[in-house]
């Protein structure tokens, strides 16, 4: 099984978005479950979306948590806790660029490499060439 | 003097009513840094912490301080909806942690209770003092409080040495640059606005005293 992502984001048509983008790239190879908005399906965050995102997502491989700003950050790192023990060291948070770092993550996930490996491929997503004139680094 | 459970639950109550009459107020703080919900979100949380905590059909005895504030910090954390939730939740929860078995709570378990949530807030938003969070009120409150009861003064002294302190370190934040949360995204045009998550800490505080202050 691969490794499973979660995408928390304050919006839930972004969340989704973000995950139909991923999966487009693995074509159901990768759970990618999205997180989005409030308990009501405004902005917002919720943290009963992520946590039952995290159970949605769960892999023996683990599971990549994406955020879209700080604040999605929080209730996600309250989530892993909220997780039993044994769990907790299955879960990473990364802090990687939305977008970028849930394609590439999926990406890495698909093609079968561990928790390990797909958080850094995830980071990487900060320095990634969008071909860009002027683009920092590209 | 002691705080007892029922004694907690009436701050509790205090502070959801204050928390609602200055939503508009914490909103339109957070209207100019943020994204226009503090208000919503703590009222919303306190509202429903309220409900849990004291259901109206329910005359049991409320619980002791430590459990309450456990549950208020669970509750917050799933009714809140924004960076304050995990914020504010682990707060109570590790504050409660700290008074956990303690049927009534004495000055200095209210000290330890304090530095745990201080503690648990830093750890959660990774933030220290000076950032424009609310750090900059709860932190100078301990120490007043602190200070105070060390100078011999009464726990009801010391919450208003606390709550002074607070209001004072809410005001500081004003020409503050946000480093940490999503008034960091404005840069420098976060200068010139007192910090929400500040001022709902500051209220917060001001109602642990007797009540009859406004914040």
């Amino acid at each position: 099984m691969a490794v499973g992502l979660v995408i928390v984001s304050h919006s839930q048509r972004l969340a989704e978005g973000v995950a139909e983008l991923a999966g487009e790239m693995t074509h159901g190879a990768v759970k990618i479950i999205p997180a989005g908005g409030a308990d009501d399906g405004g902005l917002g965050e919720s943290f009963t979306r992520v946590r039952q995102a995290l159970d949605a997502a769960a892999s023996p491989e683990g599971v990549l948590i994406l955020v879209d700003l700080g604040g999605a950050a929080l209730t996600a790192s309250m989530a892993i806790e909220d997780l039993p023990e044994e769990r907790r060291a299955l879960v990473r948070l990364s802090g990687a660029p939305l977008v970028e770092g849930a394609v590439i993550a999926a990406v890495e996930s698909s093609i079968g490499s561990d928790l390990e490996r797909v958080a850094t491929a995830a980071s990487e997503a900060m320095s990634m060439d969008k071909g860009v004139a002027g683009q920092a680094g590209g | 003097m002691a705080v007892d459970g029922a004694q907690a639950l009436a701050w509790l109550q205090r502070a959801a009513d204050a928390l609602r009459a200055n939503r508009d107020y914490l909103t339109e703080l957070d209207a100019a840094i943020g994204d226009a919900d503090h208000g919503t979100n703590m009222d919303r949380g306190f509202t429903a912490v309220m409900a849990k905590l004291h259901p109206a059909d329910s005359d049991a005895a409320p619980a002791d301080p430590g459990a309450m504030f456990k549950t208020v910090g669970m509750t917050l954390v799933s009714t809140v909806g924004g960076a304050a939730g995990p914020l504010y939740g682990t707060a109570f929860m590790r504050a409660g942690a700290a008074l956990a078995g303690k049927e009534t709570v004495e000055a200095d378990d209210i000290a330890t209770a304090l530095d745990a949530a201080l503690e648990g807030i830093k750890a959660r938003g990774r933030a220290t003092r000076g950032e424009k969070t609310m750090i900059d009120a709860l932190e100078p409150a301990i120490e007043a409080y602190k200070a105070s009861l060390a100078g011999g003064a009464d726990l009801t002294a010391a919450l208003r040495a606390a709550a002074d302190a607070a209001e004072e370190g809410m005001r500081a934040t004003t020409p503050m640059l946000a480093t940490k949360g999503r008034a960091s995204y404005l840069g420098e045009r976060s200068i010139g606005h007192q910090d929400p998550g500040a001022t709902s800490t500051a209220l917060l505080l001001r109602t642990m005293t007797s009540g009859e202050e406004g914040a």
